[in-house]
């Protein structure tokens, strides 16, 4: 494997910033860490670099333990927020910086800068400084020169944080596919989540310097260990019920009490294409009226209002709502096709409870 | 105006006439007043047998190669200083810094008047240097350290600035590539620095070339050994020597002018990376 954290922690005088992470990178790997700010993702990036020494725990790079190893030495290439560009130096100096620090021979040095330059297509660019350059250029230049002693790890800090929105699709688009050409170890921060779910073999979930959850797209989004990782990968529509008479209730949404005793209160989060609709007001449980359509381009997102006034907010795909053919203001009736059983922030989930057993457990009220 | 281009910010006639006007009122009229006089009133035979007496000559030298050294060793020291003011947090950080700007404050002659007395035969630091054989007064050496102490802070106070706003990003990043500290500080930060380093030279330098009240309490103004070029320029005043104190001083103006262009031109090269 190529990078390993065991326990790894990050005490900042009285701030913990980092405490007790464990995981694993595998060779060639595509990894995000992700979490809202302040989570410690760019403090675990700092540490793997080693522009951060950890107080706790151990740090393995390809099986080396790295922890009194000099940034100098680590040979990992870092691309940092603001990329950080030497500006007194050209594109070909900043990319041969540390090609001479490594003492390579001129003619191999003239050799990588062209081929890197090819690459990232830059070639004639070579000679501007880095003021002469685009937002997107010189993101490049930052990325051919962590590249160029071709290091064992690539390390990007928040890569699409500084560019517009149109240039960061295509920058995703191209770090995909550079990835796949050089299939170098990568490991990516940042704090938007559809980017990580969008870019990356692996995600790793922090918050409060904490590791939340690990794994793959997919499992985080569909599979969430927790109610953070579930509110922060994609949308949660969270609701507080208090449990009376073995009911959990909710204005009149009503729900199995699921063990939760009287008179307490029963958390419970669904997604919001979770909620079905139809234009027939009698067809599901409940009533409301359409207040809002928010159009998102391929998604359009509805807000749903109960006789009691509270507001439901789904979303459905454009085709979906042609077919439900309604407009605001219109009555329909809807129900929540599954939804899960939150605990404490931070305890494990419960399992996903499909709608039919929730039907058959409603029933009777 | 064939120059004029369409802005939109209004005043650029006005702006420019107040510049010139001002300029003219300030520097380029007495100058210019100054060149005149000698052209019309002497020949250029009288003007260089007034101007390249062997004294003037010796005098020239010592002015401006002290100003060089002097300026020299603030660069070297006024960038140390400046870089532990703005990079290290420690008690007294603040009061060390009120002080670099004490060489501004103080009178020169009291400067000229405090070294003179430290370096005598009797004072705190000649009492010592005098019998080790380093003559510091009345020598070319107290010269130096005169227009050392009064430039000192035009290197620090240029720095500062720029000291302040280096990204600590970018030295990670060479770290990152494998230079250590000495090889960033010379690859990486001293390139970013050097236009600033250039304009505290140069001003550094130029205040050296017309300094005159420190440096005569301490000089002994010794013709020929310790005199510089602005006490020169006084005697033949006090003489009623007028056009040969004009011959001299269009020789500094001249020789100033050249050196700024010079330095200039140097600075405009280090900052080529710049917009």
């Amino acid at each position: 494997m190529s990078i390993e954290l065991r326990q790894i922690s990050k005490q900042f005088g009285e701030v913990r910033a980092v405490e007790g992470v464990s995981f694993t990178v595998q060779e060639g790997e595509l990894v995000a860490l992700l979490g809202p700010s302040g989570g410690g993702k760019t403090t675990v990036l700092r540490m793997i670099a080693g522009l951060e020494t950890p107080t706790g725990g151990d740090l393995f790079i390809r099986g080396q333990r790295v922890n009194d190893v000099s940034v100098q030495e680590r040979n990992i290439g870092f691309v940092f927020q603001g990329y950080a560009l030497f500006k007194t130096m050209s594109v070909r100096q900043n990319i041969e910086f540390g090609l001479k620090i490594k003492k390579w021979k001129r003619a191999d040095i003239d050799a990588r800068v062209a081929e890197l330059l090819k690459l990232f297509g830059l070639e004639g660019l070579g000679a501007r400084y880095p003021h002469q350059l685009s937002g997107g250029q010189r993101q490049r230049v930052a990325i051919a020169r962590a590249l160029a002693p071709k290091p064992s790890v690539l390390l990007l800090d928040e890569p699409f944080g500084a560019v517009d929105a149109k240039i960061r699709q295509d920058l995703r688009e191209w770090l995909v596919r550079l990835h796949h050409e050089l299939n170098v170890t990568t490991i990516f921060v940042t704090h938007d989540q559809e980017e990580a779910l969008e870019v990356s073999n692996r995600i790793v979930i922090f918050s409060r310097g904490r590791l939340e959850q690990i794994g793959t797209p997919r499992e985080v989004y569909e599979k969430p260990a927790n109610e953070f990782v579930a509110r922060f990968i994609g949308v949660l529509n969270v609701l507080e019920l208090k449990v009376q008479n073995g009911q959990a209730r909710l204005a009149e949404l009503s729900f199995p009490s699921h063990g939760v005793p009287e008179g307490n209160t029963l958390r419970i989060g669904f997604r919001p294409y979770a909620v079905q609709i139809s234009a027939q007001t009698g067809e599901y449980r409940y009533r409301a009226t359409l207040k809002h359509i928010f159009f998102l381009g391929v998604l359009l997102r509805l807000e749903l209002e109960t006789p009691s006034g509270l507001t439901i907010r789904t979303r459905i795909i454009k085709e979906e709502f042609n077919r439900l053919g309604i407009a605001e203001g219109a009555e329909v009736s809807f129900q929540i096709r599954e939804y899960r059983v939150l605990s404490r922030e931070g305890d494990a989930l419960s399992h996903e409870v499909p709608v039919a057993q929730l039907v058959s457990l409603a029933e009777g009220i | 105006m064939a120059f004029k281009k369409p802005s939109p910010l209004p005043g650029f006639g006005l702006s420019l006439g107040y510049t010139v006007f001002y300029l003219s009122l300030i520097v380029l009229i007495p100058l210019g007043a100054l060149f005149c006089r000698v052209v019309t009133h002497m020949g250029f035979a009288e003007f260089w047998k007034l101007a390249t007496t062997d004294r003037a000559i010796h005098s020239y030298q010592l002015t401006f190669g002290a100003s060089l050294i002097a300026a020299a060793i603030n660069a070297v020291f006024g960038t140390l200083l400046a870089w532990v003011l703005t990079r290290y947090e420690f008690p007294g950080r603040r009061l060390l810094d009120a002080l670099v700007d004490f060489p501004f404050a103080l009178p020169t002659a009291v400067a000229g008047l405090t070294l003179a007395d430290l370096f005598s035969r009797q004072g705190w630091l000649g009492r010592y240097l005098v019998p080790a054989h380093i003559e510091v007064a009345y020598t070319p050496l107290g010269v130096v350290i005169a227009l050392t102490f009064i430039g000192m802070p035009f290197i620090v106070r240029t720095l500062q600035p720029v000291l302040e706003n280096l990204e600590r990003e970018v030295e990670e990043a060479s770290a990152t590539l494998g230079a250590g500290r000495l090889r960033t500080f010379v690859s990486v930060i001293l390139p970013t620095i050097m236009p600033a380093l250039i304009t505290g030279f140069a001003l550094s330098f130029a205040r050296a070339i017309g300094e005159y009240g420190s440096v005569v309490f301490i000089a002994g103004n010794k013709p020929g050994k310790s005199e510089i070029t602005p006490l020169l320029i006084f005697l033949r005043l006090e003489e009623y020597d007028y056009t040969g104190a004009m011959a001299i001083a269009v020789v500094m103006l001249l020789f100033s002018f050249v050196l700024l262009i010079g330095i200039n031109l140097i600075e405009r090269w280090a900052s080529r990376f710049q917009n």
